[in-house]
């Protein structure tokens, strides 16, 4: 089977990718850069970083601009996976689903109408279970965004670390937040994984919050030898 | 002790990471639970649980469609069986049923129209599926949604079907179903 992977380079979507490689062949990331910040269906900050990540793993990136409007950002979607269909002969979609009906519904809609699998290897997954295993798998994944109380600036830029995630797993029982963000209380970036054959360096960044929400504005890259 | 068919064509390297362990989680709350994959499945195989659910499958993937000589067992069962999506629509062609294009993706709303053990009232499931189940007269209608039959349970035996996927959305489905038909071990 050949896999395009819808890749954010978020750590459930880098996840996903290390799951789907030892199984099928991954032939292709598909990103879709959305305007809206507000998005329900695509991680928003640091998306631009994607391009640095696909060179990181030397798989081809396809890239499709949406101006995020409800109905119009799943037509771009569409529109993605018919060129990886078109230009990469993929046979199925792999995402980073794990709780989201929203985002899965949706994919798996686009994909029945183009003929091709779409596949969730993380779907329903314990969270901090899922946490754990990138911790372990050795990501350097560092928070990119927060949008929900009592998450504020002091997260931003954090790397995820057991430690950090002691403290989300708290928030979660006392505030009821999904610890790994699936209901986007939390964006994150992922800067260095196993399969990356470079890992990427923060030249400069900035923190953008206000109270509850703010974002970690990655600015400058590059990729240095692991 | 339960066992979880797994329904998923081997073409799916990830059927069972999505339609299975979802499943497995839910049921091993309550009751130690062994998987096998319907090829492996055979009637002597059968002895030593005390449950079967029969798990869902991708929207693509209707291979159990064409293999129901392969559930013949579920005919002579007598165990209580819980077939999700795929597994539904398999017993329901077992019994002489067929399926129908029907799609549903998302979160859907169904009518209970018979009362049982597994579930009451009007409520929201997520449905992927691009098939329906109609089911033969071996079977008893118990919720639909506005476009088709969303359970089912077999008029003589313990041998339930939903269409939806309740490890989504609807886990309590899953867990009534075991704990309704809880064996006591006790002397």
């Amino acid at each position: 089977m050949r896999i395009g992977v819808l890749f954010s380079g978020g750590k459930d979507s880098t996840l996903a990718l290390h799951k789907a490689t030892e199984k099928v062949e991954v032939v292709c990331l598909i990103t879709l850069v959305s305007e809206n910040k507000e998005s329900f269906m695509f991680h928003t900050p640091n998306i631009s970083v994607t391009a640095l990540q696909a060179e990181a793993l030397g798989l081809p990136l396809i890239r499709k601009a949406t101006e995020g409007k409800p109905e119009e950002e799943l037509r771009n979607l569409e529109e993605a996976i018919a060129q990886a269909i078109k230009d990469f002969k993929i046979d199925g979609v792999v995402t980073g689903a794990v709780e989201s009906v929203y985002q899965a519904a949706r994919i798996q809609k686009i994909c029945n109408l183009l003929g091709v699998w779409c596949v969730n290897p993380l779907w329903k997954r314990n969270q901090k279970a899922l946490l754990e295993e990138t911790v372990a798998k050795g990501f350097k994944t560092v928070i990119s965004g927060v949008f929900a109380y009592p998450l504020d600036k002091n997260w931003l830029g954090k790397q995820i670390d057991e430690d950090l995630i002691e403290k989300l797993m708290a928030l979660s029982e006392t505030y009821g937040l999904s610890p790994s963000g699936e209901g986007g209380e939390i964006e994150t970036t992922v800067l260095d994984a196993p399969l990356f054959k470079e890992k990427i360096e923060v030249l400069d960044s900035e923190v953008e919050a206000q109270d509850n929400s703010g974002v970690f504005r990655i600015k400058q890259v590059r990729l240095m030898k692991k | 002790m339960i066992l979880v068919v797994d329904m998923n064509s081997t073409e799916n390297p990830f059927g069972f990471h999505e339609f299975v362990l979802p499943i497995v989680a839910i049921a091993e709350e309550l009751e130690k639970c062994t998987v096998k994959h319907y090829l492996e499945v055979k009637e002597k195989s059968l002895d030593g649980y005390d449950k079967i659910i029969l798990s869902g499958s991708a929207l693509r993937d209707t291979v159990t469609f064409d293999e129901t000589a392969r559930f013949k067992w579920l005919k002579d069962c007598s165990k209580p069986v819980l077939g999700i999506c795929a597994g539904m629509q398999t017993i329901g062609l077992v019994f002489g049923g067929r399926v129908e294009k029907c799609r549903e993706i998302g979160m859907t709303k169904i009518e209970t129209s018979e009362e049982n053990l597994l579930f009451f009232s009007t409520f929201n499931v997520y449905a992927l599926h691009n098939y329906a189940l109609v089911p033969s007269a071996d079977f008893k209608v118990l919720a639909e949604s506005a476009n088709c039959v969303h359970a089912i349970k077999h008029k003589r035996k313990d041998v339930y079907g939903v269409l939806f996927h309740p490890e989504v959305r609807n886990k309590k489905v899953v867990e009534r179903f075991i704990n309704a038909f809880q064996v006591d071990r006790r002397i």
